[in-house]
Formats: structure tokens, C-alpha cells, sequence
């Protein structure tokens, strides 16, 4: 009779056993400890810092003494539309919608062929294929960029050994985007950027059309689509929720970063360097905030833009 | 005439496997023709190969007499019902049933009203704004139907359309499927591995094995006359015997006798012994061992049923034992 207890239910195993008795029977308790920590680092430490920086965006400086003055006024936000610094706004998010239509185009097809036809070994080749350049340090490949797309880089080198010269030369001449050579114009800081954030929209949209089955696309050729209307009709409304998870990161690093245009193209700030340079040599931390809150409210406008569109339907 | 779909010669092979091995198959026009044959026999690949999705590895394909061996799925006026129903996930009720319409370009007010009739006919009016994850599966079922003959095919592909029903639901859906046919004339091919549903709905089944048709023909002669004792065995486990022992002399060897032939009687007949018994509702199986033959009986349960290990007599109609031509 004993043993049958035993064998019916066995014994708590000490105190663990009693906690995780406990824990089994409160499944909120489990959910209050799992999401602890991460709620206090996030809420506390990360959105904290956030607000913080909001608050300080809202001071201004004294020209004078060069003292934040700590009262809330709009004095800083007017500062950012001083066609000095709007210019610079303007310049970054247009080099971030480039990069990031352009990271969209060329990601398309890797993330597609590694989602329908890539298998086994081809998957695990992919993954390295992609993951790869991020094991390496960042700032080595971007001066690794400074030399390929230097004058008397390999590039150069490649386009006169195919005399195509001209062509580069001719692509160099267009206004803004052209300069001397590639690793001083924005088209160099484009393509570095390019290359740089080109893993961060391949994987999610790998993984939005590894989620979409191969029937529909069956279905929907076998109901008169031909593969372009198939694509625009099935494949890319199902691939919008991996797109746009791309596109921020994309977006927002190329928004937020300070070295690459730095090392490669003309010389003309962008807002991370605006922000390094206002924050530290100048001391001017109210305006480096309100330069902060820009990308913020980019992104914030982005994504609402996209939910309007219905670019989320498919999640 | 011409035949809605016609096969001549097909092989499909994946490598070493024969998927397919040299199929003809002729669907005539307004047909309820069923494909019939346990999982990996080909029935599916041959649905496939008809609806475009795969191409032979030789052979040809007629619909209406057109070949098809080089045109597309979106070219063929053939319309598909998915196993899973692959209804879009992004669309509701109404666009998935649309789909077809918007790309050929009609207009959306027209197709928005041959949806809405399209959802009437399969009984499922006012669901149109749903998505297909807020509805159940029989649901799913008949939006995918809906979705397919909206367009007005030449010929209805089915793949095992009721498979994910449960048993109530795909009754209904079989006499819905059946009425629907017939009011809309389209001819239909339809797969499955449930032998029961092949019988009571198709006009004429073809049966799969080893990716090769071993007959085709209607559900009563399939049933009463199997060709081969594959079709005997698979459609409603018939008692398969050699012709020797049934009494018949014969070119062929194998004979087929179906459990409900074989009867239980007071004297003359052969003398067996009952194995086990087996209660199926308003019939009870009963195993029987006869000189070592096994064969099964299908009695009715209201008679006075032997006991198990009893010794009786049995006995069958000498008609009712059909030699299987199909084996040597």
C-alpha cells in the first residue's frame, strides 16, 4: 500500500521542490519573477534614461556663461530649424530612406532564396554567409570600405582595368551625391551604410517569408496569377511585417550613426555627429537632445504611417 | 466526344521514384470521378500534374482536348481546392473569395456581388469581412470551394477536401459537395484515400497503387466486381480466396468474396470456427478460420450471433465469388 503511494506521488524534493510546488500552483507569481528584471532594466534604466533625455531637450543654453538653463522652453527646438541644422536633419534621413530602399532591394532576393529553396547545408552556408561580417570589428570594415573606395582603391583599379573609367568618373560628376572619388562622396557613405545593415533587414525578412507557405503561391498561380501578380499580391503583403521589421533597423541605424559618414564621404555632418559634437566639445546638451528626439520622432511617424497602410494586417 | 481531362503515356519520377508510371486516365465532361488509393500511390501527384503545379516526366496532358503540356497553372482553365484549404492568411472572406476575379481584372463592385453569391450557394452568407483564422474548419472548406468555382472552371480540382473534417461534417459535405456538382455541371476530380467517400459520391473512381491506376470503373463494380486483390483488399476489405477453393475452375487464380456474402447456416456448406467477434453496431464482423483460410462474415446483430470458438457451417451463393481478371 505504501509503495503504491510512492508510486502514485512522489516526495517534494526539499526546498526547490517546495518552490517550484509553489511557483506551479501561482502561475502569475512565475510570470511576476520571469518579467522582473527585464521590466526593471527596460522601464527604469532604458525608458527612464529616454525621458530624462526629453526633459533636457526642453532646456535651453545660456549664450553668455554657456550654463544649461534649466527652465522648459521651445528655445531649442527652434534652434534645430536654423537652416545649419535643419540641413543636416534633412541630409540624414534622406541617406537613411536610400540606404534602407536600397537594403530592401538587395536583401529580397538572398532572404527569398534562403526561405523557399535553400536547404540543409545551403541554410547553414546562408546563415554564415550573413552573420559573418558581424563577427568582425566594425570599424575595421569601415576602413576596409575607405580603401576599397579609395582613388587609388581596387575599385578604381577594377573600372580602369574594364575601361569603365567614364562611367565612374561620369556617376562621380552628378551634383550631392558625386565628390572626387567614392570614399568621399554619399554615395560611398550609402553603400557602406548598405553593406553594414544589410544583415539586419535580410534575417527578419528571411524569417516573415519563411512563414509563408508554399500553397499560396500555388493557390494563387492556380487562380490566373501570374508570378509578378503573385509577388505583388501574396508574397509581398506577407513579407510587409519582416520588411518593415528591416526597415527600422536600417532606418534607425542609419539615423543614429556618427562613424561611417564620418571615415567615408564629404564632410558634412550628420545627426549623430551633430549629437557627439553638441554633447561633448560644445557642451551644448539641450540641443543634442532635441537632435536625439529627431530620429525618435521619424521612427514614430514611420511606423504609424506603416499600421495606416495595413502593413501589419498579415502579423 | 471530347474528355475533360485526358492522360496518355504519364511517367513522373523523382529520381529512382516512380511517382507516376505510365498513367491514361479519361475524365469525360460533367463527371464526378474520384481518385482513390492509400497515401503515396500518386492519386495526389496526378491532381498536381493536372492542375499544372508539377509537369510530367513524359507524357501528355489534354484538357477539352487542348494540350497542356507547357501552360502554366495561371493559364489552365482548372481550378484547385487545397488539402489545407492555403485560403490567404491577409485577405478576408469576401477578397480570398474575389482573388481570382481581381487579377483577371473584373472590376470591384462585379466581383464583390459573384463573392457574395459564391458564399450564398456554399451557405455561408454574411461572413464575408472575416479573416479565415476567425473561422472553423468546415467553414474554411467551403470558402475555399467557393473561392475555386467562382471562377467558373472547366474542371474542379479536389485533394482530399473533407480529410480534416470530423466525421458528422463531412457527411453533410459530401451530399453538399454531390448537389453542388450537379447544379453546376462542372466536372470534378476528386482525390481521396477514404473508400467510403469515393463510393458514395463519385460517378466513376479510379483506383491508385504503386503509381499506377489498378482500375477504373463505377463504385458498384469496383465494390462487387475488384479487379485485383489490391482493389478487393483496399474498397470495403473484401475476403480474398483462391478460385480452387471457392469450387470455381478458372484461367485465374484469385477470387474475391465480399463478408456480407458469406452466410451462417444450419447444415450442408463448410464447417468453420469462430475466431473472434467483432460488434459494429447494426453488424457484428465475425472472424472465421476454415482449415486454416481466414475469412470474415458480416452478420446482422439482431440474429442469434455465435459464440467465439463455436464450430459452425457456413455457406455463400456460388455467384457472388467474382474472379479478380486482373490476376493471373
Amino acid at each position: 500500500m505504501i509503495q503504491t503511494e510512492k508510486a502514485v506521488m512522489p516526495g517534494r524534493g526539499g526546498v526547490f521542490g517546495a518552490f517550484s510546488d509553489g511557483v506551479w500552483r501561482h502561475p502569475k507569481i512565475f510570470l511576476l519573477l520571469l518579467l522582473l528584471p527585464p521590466v526593471l532594466w527596460l522601464g527604469v534604466v532604458y525608458i527612464g534614461s529616454l525621458i530624462a533625455l526629453l526633459i533636457q531637450s526642453f532646456f535651453s543654453i545660456d549664450e553668455f556663461t554657456g550654463l544649461v538653463n534649466r527652465e522648459f522652453t521651445l528655445k531649442t527646438y527652434g534652434e534645430l530649424l536654423h537652416p545649419a541644422n535643419l540641413d543636416i536633419v534633412v541630409r540624414t534621413v534622406s541617406t537613411a530612406i536610400v540606404v534602407t530602399l536600397a537594403a530592401a532591394v538587395v536583401a529580397f532576393p538572398i532572404a527569398y532564396y534562403a526561405a523557399r529553396y535553400a536547404k540543409g547545408k545551403w541554410k547553414a552556408v546562408f546563415y554564415l554567409g550573413v552573420m559573418l561580417p558581424l563577427w568582425s570589428s566594425y570599424l575595421v570594415k569601415i576602413y576596409a570600405w575607405k580603401l576599397i573606395l579609395a582613388k587609388e582603391g581596387i575599385l578604381n583599379w577594377i573600372f580602369a582595368q574594364l575601361h569603365l573609367t567614364w562611367l565612374l568618373d561620369a556617376v562621380l560628376a552628378i551634383p550631392v551625391i558625386g565628390g572626387n572619388s567614392l570614399s568621399v562622396s554619399y554615395l560611398g557613405t550609402c553603400i557602406v551604410f548598405l553593406y553594414v545593415w544589410l544583415p539586419f533587414m535580410i534575417l527578419p525578412l528571411q524569417a516573415s517569408l519563411e512563414r509563408v507557405p508554399a500553397n499560396l503561391l500555388e493557390a494563387s498561380s492556380d487562380l490566373g496569377a501570374r508570378p509578378g501578380k503573385t509577388f505583388r499580391h501574396v508574397i509581398l503583403p506577407l513579407a510587409m511585417p519582416g520588411l518593415i521589421a528591416g526597415s527600422i533597423f536600417t532606418f534607425s541605424l542609419t539615423l543614429g550613426d556618427y562613424i561611417i559618414p564620418q571615415i567615408i564621404g564629404s564632410s558634412r555632418l550628420f545627426i549623430g555627429q551633430a549629437v557627439y559634437a553638441h554633447q561633448g566639445t560644445a557642451g551644448n546638451i539641450p540641443l543634442a537632445a532635441a537632435f536625439t528626439v529627431v530620429p525618435i520622432v521619424v521612427m514614430a511617424f514611420y511606423l504609424w504611417l506603416a499600421k495606416r497602410h495595413g502593413a501589419f494586417d498579415a502579423l | 466526344m471530347i474528355s475533360a481531362v485526358k492522360l496518355s503515356k504519364i511517367n513522373r519520377h523523382y529520381g529512382d521514384v516512380r511517382a507516376l508510371d505510365g498513367i491514361d486516365l479519361d475524365i469525360a465532361e460533367g463527371e464526378f470521378f474520384a481518385l482513390l488509393g492509400p497515401s503515396g500511390s500518386g492519386k495526389t501527384t496526378c491532381l498536381r500534374l493536372i492542375a499544372g503545379f508539377e509537369s510530367p516526366t513524359s507524357g501528355h496532358i489534354e484538357i477539352f482536348g487542348q494540350a497542356v503540356d507547357d501552360v502554366p497553372p495561371y493559364r489552365r482553365h482548372v481550378n484547385t481546392v487545397f488539402q489545407d484549404y492555403a485560403l490567404f492568411p491577409h485577405l478576408n472572406v469576401v477578397d480570398n473569395v474575389a482573388y481570382g476575379l481581381m487579377i483577371r481584372g473584373v472590376d470591384k463592385r462585379t466581383r464583390q456581388i459573384a463573392a457574395e453569391q459564391a458564399l450564398d450557394l456554399i451557405r455561408l452568407p454574411g461572413y464575408g469581412l472575416r479573416r479565415p483564422a476567425e473561422l472553423s474548419g468546415g467553414q474554411r472548406q467551403r470558402v475555399a470551394l467557393a473561392r475555386a468555382i467562382v471562377n467558373q472552371p472547366k474542371v474542379l480540382l479536389l485533394d482530399e477536401p473533407l480529410g480534416a473534417l470530423d466525421l458528422k461534417l463531412r457527411e453533410q459535405m459530401q451530399e453538399e459537395l454531390r448537389t453542388l456538382q450537379q447544379t453546376l455541371g462542372i466536372t470534378f476530380v476528386f482525390v481521396t484515400h477514404d473508400q467510403g467517400e469515393a463510393l458514395s459520391m463519385a460517378d466513376r473512381i479510379a483506383i491508385f497503387n504503386e503509381g499506377k491506376i489498378v482500375q477504373v470503373d463505377t463504385p458498384e463494380n469496383i465494390y462487387q466486381r475488384p479487379n485485383t486483390r489490391f482493389v478487393a483488399d483496399f474498397v470495403g476489405s473484401s475476403n480474398v480466396i483462391t478460385t480452387a477453393f471457392a469450387g470455381i475452375t478458372s484461367d485465374h487464380t484469385w477470387a474475391s468474396l465480399r463478408p456480407e456474402s458469406v452466410k451462417i447456416v444450419k447444415t450442408g456448406g463448410k464447417s468453420a470456427r469462430v475466431i473472434s467477434l467483432n460488434y459494429l453496431g447494426s453488424l457484428t464482423r465475425v472472424a472465421l478460420d476454415i482449415d486454416g483460410i481466414r475469412l470474415h462474415a458480416l452478420v446482422s446483430s439482431y440474429d442469434t450471433l455465435p459464440e467465439q470458438g463455436a464450430e459452425i457451417r457456413i455457406d455463400w451463393n456460388q455467384q457472388d465469388v467474382r474472379v479478380m481478371q486482373g490476376e493471373r
